[in-house]
């Protein structure tokens, strides 16, 4: 061993107290948190305004408020749950099922706690977000029918017993889901698989809307559902980049390949329509950048540009051909195309992050303990189905149980007078 | 006299006002309407569901015109209305009783 070796052992064994503080105490890193308060309040933006904006214009003119009215009211809503016991059920704990009570009324949050590199206050109101769109995501599913006291109730439930399980499950320290080294990066089975198959729960339970499929029922607004669309996109790179949780190379491609997955659905769905219906559509090609998002969304962390590429095209025609073919081959109505969008967009992202996570097909790798695509591609598909069947099973049990309790669905009469003036004595257009 | 009405495409109103002026009629009443013929109505699609919308729209012109000028006006309208192409639209024309200008009582002819 010679003087050189010598010294540079010294010097490491020096360093070594200072590296092993810094693991076990992380600090705050002030690029980390100023890009997450912005993808914070980006991720809301997506639902006030954009997903109402989305929804709103494809109801008829007569519950076109009333769709705003929701959203807004579930953005309220979960924002309570979430404070008092959700954020503890997904993030207060380190059971394999639920984080337990620990951190109701966030207990222990306080202006000193750090989640990794960013404030815990910072993290948990992101992850607020999040359990703010899933509900309003529902909302397309349950569109101009269902009782707006039905709506509350299923809401603060449904994110107790569903949303923040299951977001544990996924993301949560010790979460089974994530033991397993499942891939998902913001929430294809925490947000849209689980609101999709939700929302076709929701629109069994409900049951047709008066006159579906015997009179025209066309969107009352498009210009608004476009302009939500664009909302959507633009708010995305918060949800997907902010996932990261970091200012880093990887919120850098999170967001690239965001921007070109939307592109891709966005340009086959408008093909695929234009080829089967003779016109491109301006419905189609939003819907089916939002198809394109969505798949995009467990994978933004771990797939390459090529990949998403891939990734997005597929969903944006298998999207169009589940709302334009599947809907109509098995009769339930499903208004906005809660599950046609982001159920089957969630489960191809899902499934398909599995394929191009691939180091081969320019993917960051496989999750932990995991060595083959096959592998990788089995626990994406526990993944979903573990949530396709929680998800279906607890819905089903509340919506039960709200049937019994107060009804589910306004009189026939406010139905059609349309749930404007039905339910909240006022109007969305004086015109 | 005669009330000259007729149904047209809303983006040939223009033409069919300009040549009105041009043969000399000094007013006209113009409505929005919907209504159908052999055009039949035209199909809408969103998201694969597509919707058949029977009524299309179209504009309404009434003319009350002096009997000395039908034929000119029918002339002017239907030249300036017609592409060629279903759905150009009808013209009805129909005798009129009376006619009475508000402002000074003049009645007849005079009062066009």
């Amino acid at each position: 061993m010679n003087l050189k070796s010598l010294i540079g052992l010294f010097g490491l064994t020096m360093l070594m107290p200072a590296l092993a503080f810094a693991e076990d105490a992380p600090v705050l890193s002030s690029g980390d948190t100023a890009w997450m308060l912005v993808a914070t309040v980006l991720v809301l933006f997506m639902t006030i305004p954009g997903l109402s904006m989305f929804y709103s214009g494809m109801v008829r003119s007569k519950n076109a408020l009333s769709t705003f009215v929701q959203i807004f009211a579930i953005t309220a809503l979960s924002t309570i749950v979430w404070v008092v016991i959700g954020y503890s059920i997904a993030f207060g704990g380190e059971g394999a099922y639920w984080g337990g009570l620990d951190k109701m009324f966030l207990n222990g949050v306080t202006v000193d706690s750090l989640s990794g590199t960013i404030p815990e206050t910072v993290f948990m109101v992101f992850q607020m977000t999040f359990a703010i769109i899933t509900p309003a995501l529902i909302v397309g599913a349950f569109a101009e029918r269902m009782k707006f006291s039905a709506m509350i109730v299923f809401t603060v439930i449904w994110l107790i017993v569903v949303y923040a399980p299951i977001t544990h499950w996924v993301w949560g320290d010790g979460g089974w889901l994530h033991g397993k080294g499942i891939l998902d990066f913001a929430g294809g089975t925490v947000v849209h698989i689980n609101a999709g198959v939700a929302g076709l729960m929701v629109a069994i339970m409900l049951g047709k809307r008066k006159g579906y499929g015997k009179t025209a029922m066309p969107p009352h607004n498009l210009t608004y559902t476009i302009i939500g669309a664009s909302m959507l996109w633009v708010g995305w790179f918060g949800f997907n980049a902010g996932s990261e949780l970091a200012a880093d190379n990887v919120a850098g491609m999170a967001m690239a390949v965001t921007q070109i997955a939307a592109a891709a659905a966005a340009l086959t769905w408008m093909f695929t329509e234009w080829m089967i219906h003779g016109k491109p559509s301006g419905l189609g090609i939003a819907s089916g950048a939002i198809a394109g998002l969505i798949a995009i969304t467990p994978a933004a962390g771990a797939v390459g540009p090529m990949g998403a590429l891939a990734l997005g095209g597929i969903s944006g025609i298998l999207c169009y051909f589940s709302v334009a073919q599947l809907k109509k081959m098995f009769g339930y109505d499903d208004p906005l195309d809660a599950f046609g969008l982001h159920g089957v967009g969630g489960i191809v992202g899902a499934l398909l992050t599995g394929v191009f996570a691939a180091t081969s097909l320019g993917g960051a790798g496989f999750g932990e303990g995991i060595d083959s695509m096959g592998g990788q591609v089995m626990v994406q598909a526990m993944g979903v189905g573990a949530t396709i069947i929680y998800t279906s099973v607890m819905t089903l049990i509340i919506l039960f149980a709200i049937k019994i309790a107060i009804g589910l669905r306004v009189s026939e009469e406010i139905e059609v007078e349309g749930l404007d003036t039905g339910e909240h004595d006022e109007r969305a257009y004086i015109l | 006299m005669k009330l000259v009405t007729a149904i047209i495409k809303p983006f040939k109103l223009d033409d069919v006002r300009e040549a009105l002026s041009e043969v000399g009629v000094a007013g006209i009443t113009v409505t929005e309407v919907k209504g159908f013929g052999r055009q039949k109505g035209h199909t809408e699609l969103y998201r694969g569901a597509e919707y058949v919308v029977d009524f299309l729209p179209k504009i309404k012109l009434e003319a009350a015109v002096s009997e000395g000028q039908v034929d000119d006006v029918i002339e002017a309208i239907t030249k300036a209305a017609n592409t060629g192409k279903i759905g150009d639209g009808k013209i009805f024309v129909s005798s009129i009783e009376q006619t009475i200008r508000i402002r000074t009582g003049e009645t007849g002819p005079d009062a066009l």
